[in-house]
């Protein structure tokens, strides 16, 4: 296995919280003693091993503290116990472009913040050329960078950033911004770290990529490591306590979600039926198998999803309508109660619209639902709820994407050259 | 928690992939079998795996030895530092980096119209005296307010980048340098204007004065810059110190006037207890010359003004000075290095 790269031993970073900021001298002297505060344990004793040459991910929600064990790695942040040891020199990349001066041009910020992240002129003129082809701003090159794009910008950061030519690389969520174009091409100069074998370290809540390029990762809640792993495992581990958290309140008020021991995700809107609203939707409530023991799908499982509702008055020809949609938005799929040829004449009470999936063929992510109802004709929308309650897709695999698509594949040798 | 057994037999190992796909001479071929078909396609893999690389430990506070050799890496970064600094401050001015010369020829000028058209107050060529004492106060002047703020003014980098923090302060320090440069080279203009020569043979006083002068203003801005980040009333304190300091410096008035009394009441040692008071003394010593102003235009007055010491003086007086400097120096940069460690949350 050989040395790690970079060593993480029990390392805890405590943040006093102080409830009144006081940094002027007077408010020291005159109350020494009234700084009242609280500690935030943002790092728990937190101990891993990366060996080099490896790509290690940190998994975990926002607030989870990998941003912070970011900067202890790097060196940014003091850890309160605890150490870090690093082999070799250290490049981070916590924010592309930090220090860029917007009244320099691109070439003196090149130089400026190639030698802040630690390379001497020498190595920058060498790869000047390289730096700014990486980051295609050649003809804005002499331009000041306040001028600059955000996303020129972060490529140009970028550019600088990966050519300094570490032999342990942090990267924490930069890849995230930027056209998708460029976003491959970044990807593109980690696998090359990957093959030269440089140690990465890699920040981010993006799972797909996690399972594309690391060897390992660790999931962090709350400032515990709560697991390590494999991309699989530890996707799968923070996927589980990513949705235990949305209970807490990550949907709009007055809509309770329950995953209650029935095994079902049910959420109600509270509200009723009235002579301004004739129809509503008071709730949804989604079932798949083996829901109370885990709360994710596996690829192609069954789901069931109930829609409530209560009618005030009777309305001929109501066709209730679906969405699903992945968290960037994307519409998956969407369909009615028209297209399923299911049509239904409300009368005055509640009622309940069942749209029941065979097979669910989608990979890795989190799904939300959107519920309508609307007349026929199209000219009423009765009631329109969107993210009205949500699912999670779990891929055990490895295959990437969306879709569970499944293919068979096979290679042969279609004859041998030069062979008799 | 530990990957079980199945989940391992799933994932095909990953680092076989990898250290195969190392030995392929084509970098394209990558491992995990998708090409991106974009630039990045020409590299070369540049294996970093035989490279000599030391083990540190990172966090933990580092003595003062390497403090000091870090810094000396970063000399670079000082450099680039103070060129953006310069860069900035004349960016979008149509005269630009003029402006660092116009500036002081303007004030002389209007020192030599007030005091000796106007005032007329008998100090032969005051202008020069005058200038020759503010031109090291004001490279003190200009890193201390600079340098008190740096670390706090660059937040947004102390936050995101780890580098050697004491740069910041030092390079507040690099840029009232050259700003003295551009001072000096505006006072030299001014002195051949005036037919005014510098004691051309103790001009070597002003290496030793100007070595005590910056290692002296790096020791107060290390240490005030880190002080700052904690109790922000520093800048303001300074502000008001660098006023009442000002006046202790024999720079505006005759440090012969004030000698009398100062002997009289033993307070020699306090006034000279102010590192700054030497070195001011020194280039007025060099830049002034008695003795030229003296011999020419007035032969009475000019000996009312300085008060000459011998060059072995100078040359002793501004030694210790460097010398305490250099001790400050490493005590403020070892206070900076407990103060840096909490940087990053507090600002």
């Amino acid at each position: 296995m050989g040395n790690a790269g970079v060593e993480v031993v029990d390392v805890s970073k405590r943040f006093r919280l102080y409830h009144e900021k006081t940094s002027s001298i007077k408010e020291r002297f005159v109350h020494p003693r009234r700084m009242s505060y609280e500690d935030l344990w943002a790092l728990d004793s937190i101990s891993f091993d990366v060996p080099e040459g490896e790509t290690f991910g940190i998994l975990g929600r926002n607030g989870s503290g990998k941003s912070t064990l970011l900067k202890c790695i790097s060196g940014i942040l003091q850890v309160t116990s605890g150490k870090v040891v690093v082999r070799g020199k250290l490049a981070a990349l916590l924010e592309l472009g930090a220090g860029f001066q917007p009244e320099l041009s691109g070439r003196d910020n090149i130089f400026l913040n190639a030698s802040l992240l630690g390379l001497s002129t020498r190595e920058v003129e060498r790869r000047f050329d390289e730096i700014v082809a990486f980051s295609e701003l050649e003809q804005f090159i002499d331009n000041q960078v306040k001028y600059y794009s955000s996303g020129m910008y972060v490529r140009l950061g970028f550019a600088v950033a990966v050519n300094v030519d570490p032999d342990v690389l942090v990267v924490d969520e930069v890849l995230a911004v930027g056209d998708e174009r460029f976003q491959r091409k970044c990807l593109e100069r980690i696998k090359l770290f990957q093959k030269e074998g440089r140690t990465i370290i890699f920040v981010t809540h993006a799972a797909d990529l996690v399972r594309q390029i690391c060897t390992e990762a660790v999931v962090l809640q709350q400032g515990k490591m709560i697991g390590m792993g494999p991309p699989g495992e530890a996707i799968r581990l923070f996927r589980e306590h990513l949705l235990e958290g949305s209970e807490e309140g990550e949907f709009a008020p007055g809509e309770e979600v329950v995953v209650d021991d029935a095994s079902r995700i049910r959420s109600t809107t509270g509200e009723s039926a009235s002579a301004a609203r004739p129809l509503v939707i008071t709730g949804a409530e989604i079932q798949h198998p083996g829901i109370g023991r885990r709360q994710y799908l596996l690829p192609r499982e069954p789901l069931r999803l109930w829609v409530a509702f209560e009618a005030f008055s009777a309305l001929p020809d109501v066709v209730f309508a679906i969405e699903l949609h992945d968290l960037a938005g994307n519409l998956v799929f969407g369909t009615d109660t028209e297209i399923l040829e299911k049509p239904f004449d409300a009368v005055p009470g509640t009622g309940v619209a069942d749209f029941a999936f065979d097979s669910v063929p989608l990979l890795d992510g989190t799904y939300s639902v959107n519920v309508g109802v609307r007349s026929r004709s199209g000219g009423t929308v009765y009631d329109w709820r969107e993210q009205l309650c949500q699912f999670e897709v779990m891929n055990p695999g490895r295959s990437l994407g969306t879709v569970a698509l499944q293919p068979t594949a096979e290679v042969r040798a279609l004859g041998a050259l030069g062979a008799g | 928690m530990t990957p079980d057994a199945e989940q391992k037999l799933a994932l095909p190992d990953r680092e076989v992939g990898e250290a195969s796909a190392e030995g392929s001479a084509a970098p394209a071929a990558g491992s995990s079998g998708y090409s991106y078909d974009l630039a990045g396609e020409g590299e070369q893999p540049r294996s970093v795996v035989h490279r000599d690389k030391p083990a540190r430990v990172v966090a933990t506070r580092t003595t003062l030895g390497r403090r000091l050799l870090e810094l000396w890496g970063s000399r670079e970064l000082i450099v680039f530092l103070v060129r953006k600094e310069i860069k900035v401050k004349y960016k979008n001015s149509a005269l630009g980096l003029l402006w660092s010369m116009l500036n002081p020829a303007f004030t002389l000028m209007v020192y030599f119209f007030v005091f000796q058209i106007v005032l007329h107050n008998g100090v032969p060529q005051y202008a020069i005296y005058l200038m020759a004492g503010l031109l090291p106060w004001n490279l003190f002047q200009t890193a201390m307010m600079s340098g008190t703020t740096s670390i706090v003014d660059n937040g947004g980098i102390v936050k995101k980048v780890a580098f050697p923090r004491e740069v910041l302060a030092l390079a507040s320090v690099g840029t009232a340098m050259m700003f003295f440069v551009f001072q000096a080279t505006v006072m030299a203009l001014f002195m051949v204007g005036f037919l005014h020569a510098a004691a051309w043979g103790e001009l070597w006083l002003l290496v030793p004065a100007l070595a005590a002068l910056l290692v002296f203003s790096a020791a107060l801005t290390v240490f005030l810059s880190a002080v700052n980040v904690y109790l922000r009333d520093t800048r303001h304190l300074i502000e008001v110190l660098l006023v009442a300091w000002f006046w202790a410096v024999p720079a505006v008035y005759a440090f012969k006037l004030l000698y009398p009394g100062l002997v009289h009441h033993h307070l020699l040692w306090l006034y000279f207890a102010n590192p700054m008071s030497s070195i001011v003394l020194t280039f007025q010593r060099v830049l002034y010359n008695a003795h030229m102003a003296a011999a020419t235009t007035h032969p009475v007055a000019a000996s009312v003004v300085l008060f000459v010491f011998s060059p072995t003086w100078y040359l002793v007086a501004n030694l210790i000075v460097l010398g305490v400097s250099v001790v400050l120096f490493l005590v403020a940069l070892a206070i900076f290095g407990r103060l840096e460690g909490n940087f990053a949350e507090e600002l």
